[in-house]
């Protein structure tokens, strides 16, 4: 029943193919934060510990076990993962990887389409004389998409929707169309990389300016770099460590497996694997390190790094910095970070489709074309709410359960399955059948004991925040409906008051004691001051919204500081969250009628 | 840069970059595999997981 199998042309197109899978906006964005907050230098020894123990690991059971399910036409997780045992359960622990692709193509379709958006907005002067400020100003407008950036009405709606029509139809030419992208964009993203890591390198003290004298990009390397090596007996580091191998590879998807399906029994897994692993790093390791730390530092100051260092930096920090640069230069360094963070979004995203694609066309004989528009349907539907609500959480719901709850608990369960129920020694030799290197043995063990416990470590250390999540302990603002607003944690532990320093009826600005970090050059430490903060809150009138607080008055997190009608973002982050079950259930419903049709056919496995 | 910043750099990213060009040669040197030339070598795996 199944349509014509494909198959990837070249070795060099798989590889580049999977590389670009694995290589996303983390590599440049989420690696060097986690540096800076985990001790520098001395990040990298955990970090490369846990690349060898499971990021390569996980890398030759997803590229073996993939393969070894392709064997039997299998080209999905759920019955890949069917060969491998008895049991029904495993082909329902399989949607795992249909649903998580789904689910994070919807909304990673629409941080990718902020790239294009932003290429165009490089290109046609937009950030011309912006302040740092402004582009920052210009990001929140840009996601709140009751506003207009550029006057084309729901601009952020409409790039996302041409970034998701864009990845249907190359999907829809199947693993050709795919490979020819990752041939073409994975060395145009290390060519820009490496062009803007040049510049990261060489900037100097040249970015220093009377606002912020002492920038200097030499000052960031130095403390991405500065090895604090207390930092290794903290669990913590080792965590994060463990944490971003995991994301970084774009494990526990279900893409490997897919991509892996296509391959001949006898073709090579292990040297793949590990070349595919390899550069990953090399993109995150080498050219994530000295981009966004070293520029902003030059520019900004590494104290202004250190209190602000996160995602955001991408889209509200960089355009400024690249106005500095100056005319044509400031356009091309524009479309550099922009269209190399697109590269690295769409053969991410593109990945993302083959699962969908890959279990209709085995199971119910979709051609190509219907797979892959089903498949931009499927993403559409769960993706616009992220769109529209993506102030109110909804995104950041997606990104939490099925962007990174869901990858732990499938690469969890699916070493459990090669090492324990498969079994090691099965799952060895399909590891080195074919095999161009030779592995040593040493990773066997490794699959089977260690593998597994640091899965499990990652898995049970998160476990308390989903339930914070589920409880929405985030916020005193718990109700989906309520007439009062109570104030929200001043900064992190809930315990600082803050003191109303300015009413109006829709308006409330707060001052409240809080601590910053600062580098000491002297003591090569980073340091905590304290200082004044300020936080304010809008409300809507229409609404009946308004303070119920004066000036001076002291507000403790929790106390009611506004009244009217107010729907609280609970409700936003619930229906988000139903989103996702009812697609993790509309995906299993497909998978028991492929059972079905398969009892049906003689096909069934017990 | 400090020292200890430009020795811990120069190693992590140099290592990295030896073993991704290593292991990309390698890809590129290897020869494909040959399609087998035996009934033999064609039926060997059948089996499933009710073996």
């Amino acid at each position: 029943m199944a349509a014509k199998v494909e198959a990837w042309g070249s070795r060099v197109g798989l590889i580049l193919a999977m590389a670009g899978n694995a290589v996303g906006l983390g590599n440049f964005l989420r690696f060097p934060v986690q540096a800076v907050q985990n001790g520098g230098g001395a990040f990298i020894i955990p970090y490369l510990v846990c690349f060898l123990l499971m990021g390569i690991p996980l890398l030759l059971i997803e590229w073996s076990t993939g393969r070894f399910g392709g064997k039997f036409g299998n080209h999905s997780t759920p019955y890949i993962l069917d060969t491998m045992a008895k049991g029904r359960v495993w082909k329902y622990i399989g949607v795992f990887g249909i649903f998580t692709n789904i689910a994070v193509a919807a909304y990673y379709c629409y941080i990718e389409s902020w790239t294009m958006s932003y290429v165009y907005h490089s290109i046609v002067g937009t950030f011309d004389g912006m302040s740092q400020a402004d582009v920052a100003g210009f990001f929140n407008s840009y996601v709140d998409i009751s506003q207009s950036t550029t006057g084309i009405p729901y601009e952020a709606v409409l790039f996302y929707i041409i970034c998701l029509l864009l990845n249907t139809w190359i999907l829809s030419k199947g693993l050709g169309g795919i490979e020819k992208v990752a041939k073409i964009g994975m060395p145009l993203l290390i060519l820009f990389g490496v062009i803007l890591a040049v510049r990261g390198v060489t900037l100097g003290t040249s970015g220093a300016s009377d606002i912020f004298p002492n920038a200097n990009a030499w000052d960031g390397l130095n403390f991405l770099w500065t090895p604090q090596f207390d930092s290794l007996a903290n669990p913590k580091v080792w965590l994060a460590a463990a944490g971003q191998i995991f994301f970084t590879l774009s494990v526990g998807m279900g893409t490997i497996h897919c991509y892996a399906a296509y391959l001949k029994e006898k073709d090579d897994v292990a040297l793949n694997a590990v070349s595919a692993g390899f550069m990953n790093e090399f993109v995150e390791v080498v050219l994530g390190s000295l981009i966004v730390i070293p520029i902003a530092a030059g520019y900004l100051g590494l104290d202004w790094v250190i209190q602000n260092a996160g995602f955001g930096m991408a889209f509200q920090t960089m355009p400024y910095l690249f106005q500095q640069w100056g005319g044509v230069l400031a356009i091309l360094a524009g479309v550099f970070w922009f269209g190399l963070l697109f590269f690295a979004g769409i053969t991410s995203s593109l990945a993302m489709g083959t699962p969908w694609m890959g279990f209709m066309s085995d199971e119910f004989g979709w051609s190509k074309n219907k797979g892959a528009w089903s498949f931009g349907a499927l993403a559409l539907l769960m993706g616009l709410p992220t769109v529209i609500f993506y102030n109110q959480g909804v995104f950041d719901q997606y990104d939490y359960w099925a962007g990174t709850v869901s990858l732990v608990v499938f690469a969890f369960l699916e070493t459990v399955l090669f090492s324990y129920i498969f079994g090691i020694n099965r799952g060895w030799e399909e590891i080195n059948k074919g095999a161009d290197i030779k592995l040593p043995k040493f990773f066997k063990y490794v699959i089977l004991i260690i593998t597994p416990l640091l899965l499990g470590a990652v898995l049970v250390s998160s476990i308390p925040d989903w339930v914070n999540q589920i409880k929405n302990n985030d916020t005193n603002n718990k109700e989906w409906f309520a007439d009062n607003y109570f104030a929200e944690n001043f900064e992190g532990s809930g315990a600082v008051s803050g003191k109303v320093i300015d009413v109006k009826s829709d308006y409330i600005k707060f001052e409240f004691e809080s601590e910053r970090k600062k580098f000491d050059k002297v003591s090569n430490q980073v340091l905590v001051e304290k200082f004044n903060d300020t936080k304010e809150y809008k409300f809507d009138s229409s609404l009946n919204q308004e303070a119920i607080v004066k000036v001076g008055d002291v507000i403790k997190p929790g106390d009611a500081i506004a009244k009217g009608n107010f729907t609280n973002n609970t409700l936003y982050k619930f229906i988000g969250r139903m989103l996702l079950l009812s697609l993790f259930v509309f995906i299993s419903i497909i998978v028991y009628v492929a059972y079905k049709k398969r009892v049906k056919e003689g096909r069934a496995t017990l | 840069m400090n020292s200890a910043a430009l020795i811990t750099m120069v190693l992590a990213q140099g290592i990295v970059i030896c073993l991704t060009l290593y292991f990309f040669y390698k890809v590129l040197t290897t020869p494909p595999v040959q399609e087998p030339d035996s009934f033999s070598d064609n039926d060997e795996e059948s089996i499933r997981k009710n073996d």
